[in-house]
């Protein structure tokens, strides 16, 4: 293992992490997109990519435009009978998550980007970044405060997340769609209070904080969808 | 390998309404349905439209060119004498695909001699409120239109004025071109989606760089082509000319095509001397149009993408 035992300890007093608490109206982190360093010796890659001509366009593709990793969301061909040929092109810039139309003539091209999508493993956290690790290769990667973004609310030992490399360096980190976690801080529970309505804010193990219902205590695991950051209900074991 | 069609049989069976209503609409009108070639010896010169090429086969001799409308063969007929004729047929272009073009697509194209192109884009919105039902329709004139809508004069304006109109609204980064370019991604970016919920638009009388076919006189001091489109809830529908029929005027704007292809790094196109030769025999005074059909099913039957209306689209034919 390379995470150590007491990392809850090191994560809280990072300052970031013990200003956090707005678990609601999480955005996905992954559409976010943040500044980054690599763990070990930057990557150099010598890859030319290639270039993409508006009709290769398509939902996934990854591309150079002004400078910054954008991926493509949709491509729309606009041509009237007679006339100039466009494509109106929806991207998503990685490094800002900014979202926006941008019009192409027909057939001019843009340089891929070397962005690619890993399914990693989490480590841990030094106060100052965040580790991952590539289960095949164990290589590690360690990514700052602006490619996390707030889903470190979410990071659990051992965990796959979805990490954004560009040119090697993460970019941006996607938790898992739902994570269980224990309630470290709450008020405590009401009994016989199951039936009701009614919730209270309870603080996870991560600093995270969600709205959960009056009955749960401390100690209890709950299962949190990290897309919205609602409570989903007891984890099945705890 | 998907071998099943895009479009549902309920879809097909509206297809097959659509063209049984076609005919039978121009066969009240005393109107000749007619065939043409769909391989022909000349493409077309049209910067903006890129014919496919047919290059092998103990018949083909040099190359043939898949038609991208029946235009120039309905010409001849004109010319010969066919009085007011009209075809359904099969059209390609090269490149287009998208949720509202596929590289072969179906075209409805007619010719009324002795109309000019109001009282065609009468014919039209009779064609199509048959087959709609009742919308509004609006006449505008392209000029009219830009200055109601973006508040700017197509035919006057500087260049730098069309691009800040542009710019304002869009993200267009680097693109660069000339006045038409510019005109071109104003109308379709910005005034076709003004024109959704309007029911039926016409614009008429376009700039002279982009009569394309149509006939050019002046209209309050300055020079339109006698062109018009029509736009059914923003969705481009059909494209009309009163027709050029000077041999010589049309020869001139098939070279001055070719040179801006040259210019833009495209191939030249062979100019189709069977059309020019049937002009300088003489073609009556008539108007033209052609409507994309697939579109016009796309708006009976409310399909967002054409793909729904096509039994095999261009990505399982």
């Amino acid at each position: 293992m390379f995470a150590s035992r007491c990392w809850f300890s090191k994560i809280s007093s990072f300052p970031a992490v013990a200003a956090s608490g707005n678990a609601c109206n999480l955005p996905k982190t992954r559409a976010l997109g943040y500044h980054c360093r690599h763990f070990s010796e930057p990557k150099v890659n010598g890859n030319t990519m290639a270039n993409y001509s508006t009709n290769e366009f398509k939902s996934g593709l990854k591309v150079m435009l002004d400078g910054d990793p954008c991926s493509i969301l949709d491509n729309e061909f606009v041509k009237p009978g007679k006339g100039q040929a466009f494509n109106r092109v929806r991207l998503r810039n990685l490094k800002t998550g900014r979202v926006w139309d941008r019009t192409f003539k027909s057939g001019e091209t843009l340089e891929g980007a070397d962005v690619m999508d890993r399914t990693m493993e989490y480590l841990y956290n030094d106060g100052e970044f965040w580790y991952f690790m590539e289960p095949d290769t164990f290589e590690q990667y360690q990514a700052d405060a602006k490619a996390v973004g707030d889903a470190h609310l979410w990071f659990k030992e051992q965990e796959k997340c979805e990490v954004t490399l560009y040119n090697g360096t993460p970019l941006s980190v996607a938790p898992p769609n739902f994570v269980e976690l224990e309630i470290t801080e709450t008020d405590p529970g009401l009994k016989g209070d199951t039936a009701q309505g009614g919730s209270k804010p309870a603080t996870l193990s991560t600093g995270a904080v969600v709205k959960v219902p009056l009955f749960l205590s401390e100690g209890e695991v709950i299962r949190v969808d990290t897309r919205t950051g609602e409570y989903q209900g007891r984890a099945s074991k705890s | 390998m998907g071998w099943q069609p895009a479009a549902t049989l309920d879809r097909l069976r509206q297809r097959a309404a659509l063209l049984a209503h076609v005919r039978d609409f121009f066969c009240g009108r005393g109107v000749l349905e007619v065939e043409t070639s769909l391989l022909c010896s000349s493409g077309i010169t049209d910067p903006s439209i890129e014919p496919l090429r047919v290059q092998c086969g103990q018949s083909i001799t040099g190359t043939r060119f898949l038609q991208t409308s029946p235009e120039y063969a309905m010409k001849r007929l004109l010319a010969a004498g066919s009085g007011p004729i009209y075809q359904v047929a099969k059209a390609f272009r090269d490149g287009e695909a998208g949720p509202r073009h596929n590289p072969e697509f179906t075209l409805l194209e007619w010719y009324r001699p002795g109309f000019d192109h109001h009282q065609l884009m009468r014919e039209v919105a009779d064609l199509v409120l048959s087959y709609l039902g009742t919308q509004p329709v609006e006449y505008h004139a392209y000029r009219a239109l830009f200055q109601q809508e973006l508040g700017v004069d197509p035919l006057t304006a500087e260049l730098d004025t069309l691009q800040s109109v542009a710019r304002a609204e869009l993200d267009v980064g680097g693109l660069s071109g000339d006045r038409d370019l510019w005109l071109d991604l104003l109308m379709s970016h910005l005034i076709e989606p003004r024109l959704i919920g309007r029911g039926l638009c016409f614009v008429y009388d376009y700039p002279e760089s982009q009569a394309a076919l149509a006939r050019v006189s002046e209209v309050d001091g300055m020079s339109v082509g006698h062109r018009f489109e029509l736009y059914v809830n923003g969705l481009e529908l059909a494209n009309g000319y009163w027709e050029l029929g000077d041999a010589v005027e049309q020869r001139r704007r098939f070279v001055a095509d070719n040179q801006r292809r040259c210019v833009a790094g495209q191939n030249e196109q062979p100019l189709d001397e069977h059309l020019l030769a049937a002009l300088a025999a003489g073609m009556p005074d008539c108007a033209g149009v052609a409507l994309g059909l697939d579109r016009l099913l796309m708006l009976g039957a409310g399909c967002e993408d054409i793909r729904q209306t096509l039994a095999f689209d261009w990505s399982r034919s």
